[in-house]
């Protein structure tokens, strides 16, 4: 059913490429029928009964049995629900902060929404202050809300975090490649630097290591990961190593 | 130089770089021969209340020219940039948010709406942005002795009877968005339109072309 689409997997792909879902003609009676059923996520979406059109440009990926998504390279963040962030606190008012999470849109965190708070013990978060945070409420019609606390109420790791660290940006594609299981460019750093890093999905990054001049190699090295593929990041991971930096 | 068999249809050379700015949410700067322009898009980000649309996105289109301020010739090639993006991107995806797309002129010789518009293109592409389809640009130049040159220099514009600018899709061929100067017949519009359309099939190979070698990285 989707032979057009498997063909084209990790192929690069841009905006206006059109795929067919071929229906069988004929249906056997005898033999029992399963429906197929295809995940689409970022990048495609589906148009009519039987055609699919893919929105974004870039790397075609799937994963077993009928998940198709499209990888690329972009910077700006679209909050989506039960994705992890790292905001920063803007503003104080109320029962709730609003958080800049890189969106269209600020987010709001109200204050019972961390570990162990009540009315009477509130948490005590200032503006300006990161926070590690998850969407439990994000579409493209409301306003985004974040939560640092999981469904069982434990904060998880969520919650005020940033003393003596250096936040900064990457692309969102570079920030899924460090979320993978097993991660090539995760592993490498760790071989170079030790180092305390919170990979927030909106593409932000904080590191922190040993001593300031460690981090801001950190954040250097991360940051020119970017555009890099493996054997020229494997190249300054070791220039790195010997002392180049 | 891309030479297509059929009819004379020339293109000069061209190039591209997409992600260049580090600022922006997107970057392209294309190149046509000797016109440069250099494309900059910021969004989806927050909107003005005033400007805001609550069923799509707000997209707005600044031309800076090379020198000077934008005049009243920058502000018609902004409505015609912003109505052809306005076609082929799904706004709907974004409610309330802005869309900024910068054109700066770098060089101009000639061509400079069908820069423009591929440049705008490539940066939307590399902001990531949902779009149904691509579109690009293509300028027809009809000299004095009636022949049809595509993508004139400066020097040929301007002895040229009548200069026609198209936007085309990349799904159909079909035309988007035209923007005529001087005088022609319909049987020339028609030839030019057909001309574009040629032309617009090297220009869709190149966008191609060069997003496979962006991401040739990642494969």
């Amino acid at each position: 059913m989707f032979s057009g689409l498997r063909e084209k997997v990790g192929q690069v792909l841009v905006p206006g490429d059109e795929f067919c879902l071929e229906i069988p003609e004929t249906l056997s009676l005898s033999e029992p029928m399963k429906p197929e059923k295809v995940l689409l996520g970022p990048g495609l979406k589906r148009k009519g009964d039987r055609k699919l059109l893919v929105v974004k440009s870039g790397v075609l990926r799937h994963k077993q049995p009928h998940v198709f998504w499209v990888e690329n390279q972009q910077r700006r963040y679209v909050p989506a629900r039960g994705e992890t962030v790292i905001g920063i606190i803007t503003v104080k008012s109320g029962d709730v902060f609003k958080v800049d999470v890189g969106g269209s849109e600020q987010a709001s965190l109200s204050y019972l929404a961390f570990e162990g708070a009540t009315k009477r013990n509130r948490p005590n978060v200032q503006v300006g202050d990161l926070v590690f945070a998850q969407f439990s409420v994000a579409n493209q019609h409301m306003e985004p809300e974040l939560v640092c606390v999981d469904s069982a109420g434990r904060a998880n790791g969520m919650g005020v975090f940033g003393a003596g660290g250096l936040l900064f940006s990457v692309s969102l594609g570079l920030i899924r490649r460090l979320l993978r299981p097993r991660s090539d460019v995760l592993s490498d750093l760790q071989k170079l630097l030790p180092c305390e890093l919170v990979v927030g999905m909106n593409g932000r990054l904080w590191a922190r290591a040993s001593s300031v001049q460690q981090t801001l190699v950190v954040s250097n090295l991360l940051q020119s990961c970017d555009t890099m593929s493996p054997p020229q990041r494997q190249q300054l991971f070791r220039r790195a190593a010997q002392g180049a930096l | 130089m891309e030479v297509c068999a059929r009819t004379n249809v020339t293109l000069r050379e061209f190039g591209c770089e997409q992600t260049l700015l580090s600022r922006p949410d997107g970057s392209a700067s294309f190149v046509q021969g000797d016109t440069s322009v250099m494309a900059a898009v910021y969004g989806p980000a927050e909107v003005k209340v005033s400007k805001e649309i609550y069923d799509r996105a707000t997209l707005e289109v600044l031309i800076q020219p090379k020198v000077g301020l934008p005049s009243v010739r920058e502000r018609s090639q902004e409505q015609c940039v912003r109505e052809t993006c306005e076609a082929s991107l799904l706004l709907t995806l974004h409610p309330r948010s802005s869309l900024t797309l910068i054109l700066q002129l770098i060089h101009d010789d000639g061509s400079r709406l069908s820069c423009f518009l591929n440049a705008a293109c490539m940066a939307l592409m590399d902001a990531g942005l949902p779009m149904n389809c691509l579109f690009c640009g293509v300028t027809c130049a009809i000299n004095a002795d009636s022949e049809i040159i595509t993508d004139p220099t400066a020097a040929q514009e301007k002895e040229s009877r009548a200069l026609m600018t198209f936007a085309i899709d990349s799904k159909e061929q079909r035309v988007m968005m035209s923007y005529t100067t001087g005088s022609f017949s319909v049987h020339e519009l028609q030839q030019c339109i057909a001309v574009s359309q040629k032309a617009s099939e090297n220009i869709f190979q190149f966008y191609r072309d060069s997003v496979r070698r962006r991401y040739s990285k990642n494969l």
